[in-house]
This record gives structure tokens, C-alpha cells and sequence, in this order.
């Protein structure tokens, strides 16, 4: 059975929710959407609700774990959009894209697609970027009550609600609503990897560490981003 | 030797290559990736300055007096040290073996030093091959890809018991520099070749050897830091951190030194300028020019003496390889120097404000 023909004002409004929906996938290792990456390299929605996307990376040897998913889950989110009969999400240009793509689209998991070369699936390499990116969000957060004159006995008391709202402090709570960790207005702060708080004489070690690791997600993603540039010229 | 503003700097590149990508050395039904490497190389290439970047043809493969050029000529560089690169899954000849490397030896064995390569996968074979490279070229290091491809494996953990073999064996044949590659890289699968905790218990059972992480693991820079700070005999090579960042991404590049310089040290940065993805004068002669920036956002970061910049340019890679410096432009580091772990040391400095 062929999908009724979508009225053109409704198929605009469902290309914006497929969009809104890639902007919802993350390259994990560098913590942003895909979208604002410039990864997308083309994708259109059909009026018979077939939503294509190609998705590009920097280099021919971008790691495949994180590039499978990456792909995985733009094909899931765009499938899970209302509206949409089918998604077809490919990879372009790349070393393994006939892998992945065939994988992505048999949804086969990354195992299947990799059989021998791969010993697990990728939900711990996801939660291990999400960790770094929650203790990259707390000096985002952070950083600028320290500007401010905060000290370690004042962080040491602080909980995300007593935080001006901002765009990072939203960010790091879903990352760490993502990884279980506490993430409501009574949530400290700072917090170790297991979710406890951080001791006024840790600090300032921790500051040092939550920097560094933005420093680290930050400057990879400036890199991709020069190399994408120079690629795709 | 560079000068600049009265300032001598003696000048060790402790990373560079001579290479062969040309097509006629893409191996038949391997091309794809053959390409693709140097497609990839390629494009960091390009994140120099505009005025450095050279054509594609030229950029597969350089010749002996391309070489001599742009790293002594214009280069400023004292002294280098090869690492080869061997890829022979992907190029028929190998990418950069050691005798790739060796040719350039006849003319210029005072100023370069061909480091070896070893892969435990090898097996008897290849600790063999290691001997005699040794016996013929007296490496006193070594440049390992753990993520290099191997009959059907896709790497190897430097923790393994055969690359404890093979790191013992070399230790007894003079060996003392152990160069990882661990950055930016091929095939990394749910074995994650940018990890560098293999990296961490290879120093601390190998306490005589000094194991230089190259391109200081970047796309996981802050595993690589947490992890020097406890070793003292693990030192952060800069090859990739300058050419890739410098002119393309300044900022970050200041922020990335500004870590550097605090959980690593100017004692145990390395210059390398990774020819020919680059040439090594502009980074040379930027570097030097190249301050921490005054905005409020890099006021925890230390500044660059001229010193600092001394030490990283030569003088720390000319103590690990024993090179002979002239007395006037020497200057004292802890280069090569049996130190303790230095977390203390980061838990007394370091403030909310620092």
C-alpha cells in the first residue's frame, strides 16, 4: 500500500520536524548535533513520507564506531518522526560506508555489521563520551561563578537550581539525565563520575580536570571542523 | 639553528617522515585505502598556512633534495629523527619503512636519526628484524602503531605480554624512546586506538624507558594528561599540535599548550613538526613568535619563556637522543631525568583560580 500524498504545507512542516530530529543526534565524541557539524550533506522528505539523508564526515578514516552511530541513530530518529513511512539514512565518502550503510539499514547493530572485528556492541563507548561530556558541561557551567569570585567552599554548595538559567546548565542536566545521574534543581553541581559530591578539597584538582576535558571535546570538534571545511571545499 | 631576536634556538624535529604515496606504490586492490590515507594526511596539510600548502602530486611523494630543502636549508633544523610509518597492508613498499628513511643517511647521518619500528604481532620474526635494524642504524627509539593493520588484526594494546617482549627486548639493545602514535588514526573499532591506558602501565613496568605519546592522543588529549601526571617517564610529542592547530585554530591551540604546559610540563614537550605533512619553518618561526594570549579568557595559563620555548623546540629531544648540543645554547631540563609521579605536585598549584 502507497502512503497518502502529503499536502504541501503539511510536507514542509514534516521536513522541519525531520530536521529537528537529526539536530537531535550527536557526534558523541565531540557533543554536538550533527546539524550544526555541517555532517549533513543532503536529505529530503518525499511526499509519500520517504525521508533521505547522507551524511558526510571529515576524513575517509573517521573511527567507524562512532560513525556507525551516528548513522544508527539519524535513522532512528528520523523513523520515530510522525509523519514519516520510511527513513533511509546513508553514509558518504567513507572507508567503511558500504558496512555501515548496510548494516544501518538491515538495522543489524554493530556486531552484525562487523562481526569478528567488533567484541561488543556501542552503548558503553556512548556512555563513556557522555561522561566526559558531563564533567566537560560542569565548567561550562561552572566557570563563570568561579569568574565571579566563587571558591571552592561556595561550589561545594552549590546545586544546579541555585544556577542562572543558561543554554549549558540545560545541556548538562540531560547529559546527565542521559547517564542516570542527578540532574534536578537539588543536584550538586559538582559532582564525581558516580554521582557523589565533590569535596571542598577536591576542587579545585576538579575544576582543573572538568577544564581540561572541555579543552579536549572542544578543540577535537575544532579540528573535524577544519578538516570538513578543507574536504568538502 | 634559528635565531631570532638575539636568541638562539637549537632545533630538534622529532617527527618527520620520508614517504612514498605515489600511485605506483598503492598496493593492486588496496588503493582505496591507500588513497584514503593520504587523502587524510592531505587535508591536515591544509590547515598550515595557505602560502605553505603545495599540489596534491607533489605532496605523494618528495625527493632527496625536496627533503634537504625544507628541513635544513629553510628549515632551521639541527638535527631530525625519522619514525617510520610502514602501512605494507596498503603500500606495496611500505608507506615510510626505516630503509625508506635510511636513504637519506649517506649524506646526512650527522643530522638524522632513523628510528626503528617494531610490531609484536610479528612474533620471532620481527624481534629479529628489530635486532638487526638496531645493529645497522643504533636506534635508540622506536615508533609504534598500535593501530596498524596486521593479517586480519586491527592492533594491538603496547599492555600485551608480546609487546612487553618485544619493549624488553628493545630495552636491551639500547633502546630508551619509545614513540606511540596515539591521535588521530585509521581503524579504531570498539578497540579504541586512541586510548592511551596501554600507554600508562607499558611506563610504569618500563621505568628506564620514556615513552613519547604522539600528537598527545588529541582527539582524547585529557585521558593523555591524566594519565602523564602520574608518569614521569611519559612526554607529550607536539607533531600534529602545531601544524594542525596553530595557524587554523589559535585559540584552541593556545588552550591546548596552556594544559600542556600545566599537567606535562615544558620539560617533557617535544617539537615535531611532521614533515612532509608539513614544513617545519613556519611552525619554527611561529612558535617562537607565539605568546599565550592577555584576553581574560587564557589568564590561567602560564606564559612562554624563551627558555620554555628552547626546550621544546630541541633541548628536551636532544637529552632523550644524547644529541650533542654546543655549550652556548645549552639550558638545564628534566628531560630523561627519573622523576616521582607528579599528582602531588598538581593538587599544591592548582586553585579555583588557577
Amino acid at each position: 500500500m502507497t502512503a497518502p500524498a502529503t499536502a504541501p504545507a503539511d510536507l514542509e512542516e514534516l521536513r522541519g520536524r525531520v530536521w529537528a530530529a537529526l539536530g537531535t543526534v550527536l557526534d558523541p565524541e565531540l557533543d554536538e548535533p550533527i546539524t550544526d557539524l555541517d555532517f549533513v550533506e543532503a536529505w529530503s522528505v518525499s511526499p509519500d513520507g520517504v525521508a533521505t539523508v547522507r551524511l558526510r564526515l571529515p576524513t575517509f578514516f573517521c573511527a567507524p564506531n562512532f560513525s556507525f552511530l551516528m548513522v544508527a541513530d539519524a535513522h532512528d530518529a528520523v523513523s520515530d518522526v510522525p509523519g514519516v513511512e520510511r527513513a533511509v539514512v546513508t553514509l558518504a565518502d567513507h572507508h567503511a560506508s558500504d558496512e555501515i550503510n548496510g548494516g544501518v539499514a538491515a538495522q543489524a547493530g554493530f556486531i552484525g555489521t562487523f562481526g569478528d572485528e567488533a567484541v561488543a556492541e556501542l552503548d558503553e563507548l556512548r556512555a563513556t563520551f557522555l561522561k566526559k561530556a558531563a564533567l566537560a558541561g560542569q565548567d561550562s557551567v561552572a566557570r563563570p561563578l568561579v569568574d565571579r569570585g566563587a571558591t571552592p567552599e561556595d561550589l561545594a554548595v552549590t546545586t544546579l537550581g541555585a544556577v542562572p538559567p543558561s543554554p549549558e546548565l540545560d545541556r548538562l542536566r540531560r547529559r546527565r539525565a542521559a547517564l542516570g545521574l542527578p540532574d534536578g534543581d537539588g543536584a550538586p553541581l559538582l559532582i564525581t563520575d558516580d554521582g557523589s559530591p565533590v569535596p571542598v578539597a577536591k576542587i579545585p584538582l576538579h575544576l582543573r580536570r572538568a577544564r581540561l576535558q572541555r579543552v579536549g571535546i572542544e578543540t577535537n570538534g575544532e579540528y573535524c571542523k577544519s578538516l570538513l571545511k578543507t574536504r568538502y571545499a | 639553528m634559528y635565531e631570532k631576536d638575539g636568541e638562539k634556538y637549537f632545533i630538534v624535529d622529532s617527527h618527520s617522515h620520508f614517504w612514498d604515496a605515489s600511485r605506483e606504490n598503492w598496493k593492486p586492490g588496496q588503493e582505496q585505502y591507500a588513497k584514503g590515507w593520504i587523502d587524510c594526511f592531505y587535508g591536515y596539510h591544509q590547515l598550515g598556512p595557505p602560502e605553505t600548502h603545495w599540489d596534491y602530486e607533489k605532496y605523494l611523494k618528495v625527493s632527496p633534495e625536496d627533503f634537504e630543502r625544507d628541513m635544513f636549508v629553510e628549515g632551521h633544523v639541527d638535527h631530525a629523527i625519522f619514525q617510520s610509518t610502514y602501512l605494507k597492508e596498503w603500500y606495496t613498499e611500505g608507506f615510510n619503512t626505516i630503509d625508506q628513511n635510511a636513504q637519506l643517511l649517506d649524506k646526512w647521518g650527522d643530522r638524522l636519526i632513523v628510528n626503528g619500528r617494531f610490531d609484536p604481532r610479528d612474533g620471532d620474526a620481527g624481534l629479529k628484524q628489530l635486532e638487526e635494524d638496531v645493529a645497522k642504524y643504533q636506534c635508540k627509539g622506536v615508533k609504534l602503531y598500535t593501530a596498524e593493520w596486521n593479517n586480519g588484526s586491527r592492533g594491538y594494546k603496547l599492555s600485551d605480554p608480546e609487546a612487553y617482549r618485544f619493549l624488553a627486548r628493545a630495552q636491551e639493545l639500547g633502546i630508551k624512546n619509545v614513540h606511540v602514535h596515539k591521535g588521530p588514526t585509521i581503524w579504531p573499532l570498539d578497540k579504541d586506538a586512541f586510548d592511551v591506558s596501554d600507554v600508562d602501565h607499558a611506563a610504569t613496568d618500563f621505568p628506564d624507558l620514556n615513552f613519547i605519546v604522539e600528537h598527545v592522543g588529541l582527539p582524547r588529549i585529557e585521558d593523555f594528561c591524566f594519565m602523564a601526571v602520574q608518569e614521569p617517564n611519559v612526554y607529550a610529542g607536539l607533531s600534529v599540535v602545531i601544524g594542525g592547530l596553530m595557524h587554523a585554530r589559535p585559540k584552541f591551540f593556545a588552550k591546548v599548550i596552556g594544559e600542556l604546559m600545566f599537567w606535562v610540563g615544558e620539560d617533557k614537550m617535544l617539537f615535531g613538526g611532521d614533515y612532509n605533512i608539513w614544513v617545519p619553518k613556519w611552525q619554527i618561526e611561529g612558535f617562537v613568535d607565539w605568546q599565550m594570549p592577555d584576553d581574560e579568557a587564557f589568564t590561567d595559563y602560564a606564559k612562554l619563556t624563551t627558555a620554555t620555548k628552547k626546550k621544546i623546540l630541541g633541548l628536551n629531544a636532544a637529552k632523550l637522543y644524547d644529541i650533542p648540543v654546543p655549550a652556548e645554547l645549552q639550558l638545564p631540563t628534566t628531560a630523561d631525568e627519573p622523576m616521582q609521579p607528579g599528582e602531588e605536585l598538581v593538587k599544591d598549584v592548582a586553585g579555583a583560580q588557577a
